[in-house]
């Protein structure tokens, strides 16, 4: 079991819980539950989430572990110039 | 990722040394050739019409005249680039914004396209092309636009990120939130708040090169585009989805790119010149003009951004919080949401909120500016971080390191933050030089600090063993500052060869896998991990076939310094393969050598950096001058430092032309008023001193050498810096970016005349 | 509009060429003669990349029109290297690594070249404003500067 916080748009769609805790083993098995559990976020998720695991940040790499304990954030995914 | 990108403790022989790139004789006799340089047989030349109105509805388009000129092959609007997007509204907005389907939504929107046989008939045929517009009310100010009442630009924009569905439209397209903690409780107990609004004015990335492209798209479907990109791949993509193309029948080549800064990770002509191509059945080139690069292309957002911070006594900072507007252009953007992560990441809060708006302008569609979004919110935070500063009586260097992010933190967008560069920057900068060399009267030093994430991304590279023993380098990310001369360094360290045996290219999209674009930073760190991954995997095949000329196990072999070495007593009398040696047999053990990697690079980590600034200012004009410039930043490890320093150097010299000069100026008719290099004034040589600079290796725990991206974050301070110094220079505290003479002056006279009057008032008690 | 025949001498070489009265010279170059190397950065004189050489004065080709070549010495980045044995500046723009994306390298190499014909020994702030009207928008000039200073150290002898 893994606490997963939100950012504030995502808190908002998740019923205004900013923490909700998940059963994942990496960030693919987070975004699956997390879609079954709040299909409102399947839009965030087409648009693209980023997990910072404990700070560091994650975009595409889905086979990430998520350590027991570790802290993960969600964020949205960015691009830069 | 069969790969282990974590940081390994080695010596290095190649990386951080300094050799002449080998891109580099092309572009000093003309040779390289860019965008406009590439020309097909039969080619035509595209040139697109563009709306004189900053919001019009498109009633119709007479395109026959046109069409009846001899010399023009092909005349296309909207019409001819039919929306294929299938309800994904990203790419509508791409295709809208490359040529309006309903309304002109900026001066300078294209409306229609042709393609003629040469530039004069080109021009011509626009003249003819009749379009019927109804003028729509404008706005191109992003606090007008955030109004009520203000013109509508998007009907269908419906503030989303409140907590309830607003029952109107407005040109609001998101808020966003980021923080923690309570931030009434925090200013509650602080000593000291302050609360100020600050305006950054619109700048472009200014890259020398225009926009250009030759398209050639055949009968059979299949198509070329000769390009500048920062993103062939990408590029590909969208011309591909847009156009209704299957990718791989379309081979985009990446051309030598002359600048780019985010401004080319965009398609803006590209689709149209393909419709174009695809209409006249023949190759059409087309280059925009320097007008049409800064009314149509995509520079970055305007922002009007309020800032309150609070400290105690001791200097602690109790709460921060900080409100921002982003001009986005007609389409909805994330501009603001990235300012808001951005704006105190650099600080340790405890109560800490940020909250963005993205707005709606009749101003071409933003787009990404090195670092984009962070300048203006660490210009607002910088400006007020020093004066608050000042009221706690606590110098601004020791005020930042008494409140600066470290391990542990948890940083102003969420996570808690890993290992980071901010407290050594601080420090260096403290203890550098320039911060104890004296000043003159109407002189001033200022200091700021900026935060960048940095990015990694889907990467792919091919390393081929050539049977002479050189290697050549097939990367997929465009080199837009010497990448090919890191890159090289780094498949020599690896395999153990010199620097002058490899040769990087960049492929195009027929030649290697998907690459994300060369942005967020991400050029060297991601290639370069690629790079030493298809390295190994070439090394493997490499210890194999001297297993094979040895005739002993495999796993008897290894690598060491470029040479296969047969491991053991039994082995002594066998003297070591080299690369060159194995290559030359490669025919007869098992054909070509090579290796290859496909992976996603991440874990770029966060960085940070802490510029000083000289500045004069002339108190009977206003007018400014850079005395002395220094850039400190974490490079993680600095593959070509020469190249790290002109990363550096490069950001600073943006940074003070967006600081000192440079703004998009617009006109009650919502026109752009200074569409040109000569009224959009960049830096030039006489402008600016050398610009210092000091690299410091921090490294990133996630890639094998420990390199982090080192591209955008040196665009970051500056804004703030130079601010500071001014205020530190002749005491008045600037809001409003850029500081141009005439608004410097008109602060020192407001500044002036409140002086006097205190004075007055202050008679008048006694 | 009927052509205009223009004789010339472009790099030392006899050069002949057709092209309308209302045609840019740095048209002609890029257009007609395959000479790329000058680069169209506004075509208003502004940026400096298309910076050539003409009867010892340097000029922005994008404000000179092809027909006023006629009779004229011309010099471009293509005629800047002897061979393969490159210009003291080129070599120590390399060195130096006085460039990034390279677009605006030829036109500052032009523009130096003529600075240091005229004044052989210059100063910082001479050369600082000597090139100030060619833009650079990745390096911040400093690199530039430097590889300026070293090349006419070099060609003093």
């Amino acid at each position: 079991m893994v606490a997963v916080t939100l950012w504030g748009s995502l808190a908002a769609v998740a019923g205004g819980k900013n923490q909700v805790d998940i059963e994942a083993k990496d960030i693919r098995e987070l975004f699956r539950k997390l879609a079954e559990q709040y299909p409102a976020f399947e839009p965030f998720i087409d648009r693209g989430i980023a997990v910072a695991i404990d700070g560091t940040i994650y975009r595409d790499t889905w086979s990430k572990k998520l350590p027991e304990g570790a802290e993960i954030f969600l964020l949205p995914r960015l691009a830069g110039g | 990722m069969n790969f282990d990108p974590r940081l390994t403790n080695r010596s290095f022989t190649s990386v951080g040394t300094r050799p002449i790139r080998p891109d580099g004789i092309d572009k000093v006799t003309g040779r390289a050739r860019y965008g406009a340089d590439f020309n097909m047989a039969g080619q035509l030349v595209g040139r697109v019409l563009r709306s004189p109105h900053a919001h019009a509805v498109i009633r119709g388009i007479d395109t026959a005249k046109a069409e009846a000129l001899p010399g023009v092959k092909a005349v296309i609007t909207a019409a001819d680039l039919p929306d294929l997007t299938n309800g994904d509204g990203a790419l509508y907005d791409i295709l809208d914004n490359c040529i309006a389907r309903k309304k002109a939504l900026y001066d300078g929107h294209a409306v229609a396209a042709v393609a003629a046989i040469d530039a004069r008939t080109a021009r011509q045929a626009l003249k003819l092309i009749e379009v019927d517009y109804e003028v729509l009310p404008h706005v191109t100010d992003v606090d007008e636009a955030f109004q009520h009442g203000a013109p509508l630009i998007n009907e269908a924009i419906f503030t989303e990120g409140l907590e309830e569905k607003p029952v109107k439209p407005s040109n609001v397209h998101k808020r966003t939130q980021y923080g923690h903690g309570d931030i009434h409780k925090g200013f509650s107990e602080a000593d000291f708040v302050i609360e100020r609004s600050f305006r950054t004015e619109q700048t472009h990335q200014g890259y020398i090169e225009p926009h250009a492209c030759v398209a050639s798209v055949s009968s059979d479907g299949m198509a070329e585009l000769w390009v500048c990109t920062q993103g062939p791949f990408v590029y590909r993509q969208h011309c591909a989805q847009l156009l209704g193309m299957e990718a791989s029948k379309l081979r985009v080549t990446s051309s030598e790119i002359g600048g780019g800064f985010g401004g080319k990770t965009h398609v803006w002509a590209e689709p149209v010149a393909l419709a174009l191509s695809r209409k006249a059945g023949r190759p059409v080139k087309l280059v925009m003009t320097r007008d049409e690069v800064f009314r149509a292309s995509g520079p970055t957002s305007a922002t009007s951004i309020d800032i309150k911070i609070g400290a105690r006594k001791d200097g602690t900072i109790t709460a921060a919080e900080a409100t921002l507007r982003y001009s986005c252009g007609p389409y909805a953007g994330m501009w603001a949401e990235v300012g808001a992560m951005t704006a105190f990441a650099c600080y340790r809060l405890d109560n800490v909120r940020t909250v963005g708006f993205e707005v709606l302008v009749n101003r071409p569609k933003t787009a990404a500016y090195r670092a984009p979004s962070a300048p203006m919110a660490a210009f607002a935070v910088e400006s007020t971080i020093d004066e608050l500063a000042g009221k706690v009586g606590m110098d601004a260097v020791d005020f930042r390191i008494k409140n600066a992010a470290q391990e542990g933190t948890r940083a102003s967008y969420g996570p808690v933050y890993g290992p980071i560069g901010i407290g050594p920057t601080l420090e260096a900068v403290k203890n550098h030089p320039h911060m104890q060399a004296p000043l003159k009267k109407n002189q001033g030093r200022g200091m700021a600090c900026g935060f960048w994430f940095n990015f990694g991304g889907q990467t792919c590279v091919d390393l081929n063993i050539g049977m002479d023993g050189s290697v050549s380098l097939a990367v997929g990310t465009v080199d837009v500052g010497g990448s090919r001369a890191s890159l090289s360094l780094v498949a020599a360290e690896e395999l153990g060869i010199d620097y002058a045996q490899v040769k990087a290219i960049v492929a195009d999209t027929s030649s290697l896998g998907y690459n994300d674009m060369t942005d967020g930073s991400r050029g060297t760190f991601s290639s370069s991990m690629a790079t030493i991954s298809a390295a190994r995997n070439a090394i493997k095949v490499l210890r194999e076939r001297a297993a094979q000329m040895w005739d002993i196990p495999a796993d008897d072999v290894v690598w060491e310094k470029g040479h296969a070495l047969a491991k053991g007593e039994k082995y002594g009398n066998l003297s070591p393969l080299s690369l060159k040696e194995i290559a030359a047999q490669s025919g007869t053990t098992g054909g070509p050598i090579a290796g290859h990697s496909e992976l996603v690079a991440d874990g770029a980590g966060v960085s940070f950096a802490t510029h000083i600034c000289d500045i004069e200012v002339d108190p009977e004009t206003g007018a400014t001058r850079v005395l002395r410039y220094t850039v400190v930043q974490d490079a993680g490890k600095a593959v070509h430092p020469t190249y790290v320093e002109g990363q550096y150097q490069g950001g600073a010299a943006q940074g003070i032309g967006w600081a000192l000069n440079e703004e998009y100026i617009y006109g009650k008719d919502g026109r752009l008023q200074n569409a040109g290099f000569l009224d959009y004034r960049i830096p030039v040589c006489s402008d600016l001193p050398m610009i210092d600079t000091q690299i410091l290796e921090i490294p990133n725990p996630n890639h094998p050498y420990g390199i982090r991206g080192v591209g955008e974050t040196s665009i970051v301070p500056p804004l703030a810096a130079i601010a500071n110094a001014v205020s530190n220079a002749v005491g008045v505290r600037m809001t409003h970016i850029p500081m141009s003479p005439p608004r410097i002056l008109a602060a020192l006279e407001a500044s002036t005349s409140a002086q006097k009057s205190e004075s007055i008032f202050g008679k008048h008690d006694a | 509009m009927a052509g205009v025949a223009v004789s010339t001498t472009i790099n030392g070489d006899h050069v002949e060429y057709l092209c309308q009265p209302d045609e840019t010279l740095l048209e002609v170059l890029r257009d007609r003669l395959g000479l790329t190397g000058a680069k169209e950065g506004c075509g208003t004189g502004d940026c400096g990349a298309c910076s050539v050489i003409v009867d010892n004065r340097l000029v922005c080709s994008c404000l000179v029109l092809g027909a006023e070549a006629e009779g004229r010495q011309v010099e471009t980045i293509e005629g800047m290297a002897h061979g393969d044995r490159l210009h003291p500046l080129q070599q120590k723009f390399l060195e130096h690594a006085a460039l990034q994306c390279g677009i605006c390298t030829p036109g500052f190499l032009i523009a130096a070249k003529d600075l240091l014909a005229k004044n052989p020994d210059p100063t910082e702030e001479e050369i600082r404003f000597g090139l100030a009207g060619n833009l650079c928008r990745c390096t911040g000039y400093d690199k530039i500067v430097r590889a300026v200073q070293d090349a006419a150290s070099v060609m003093r002898g």
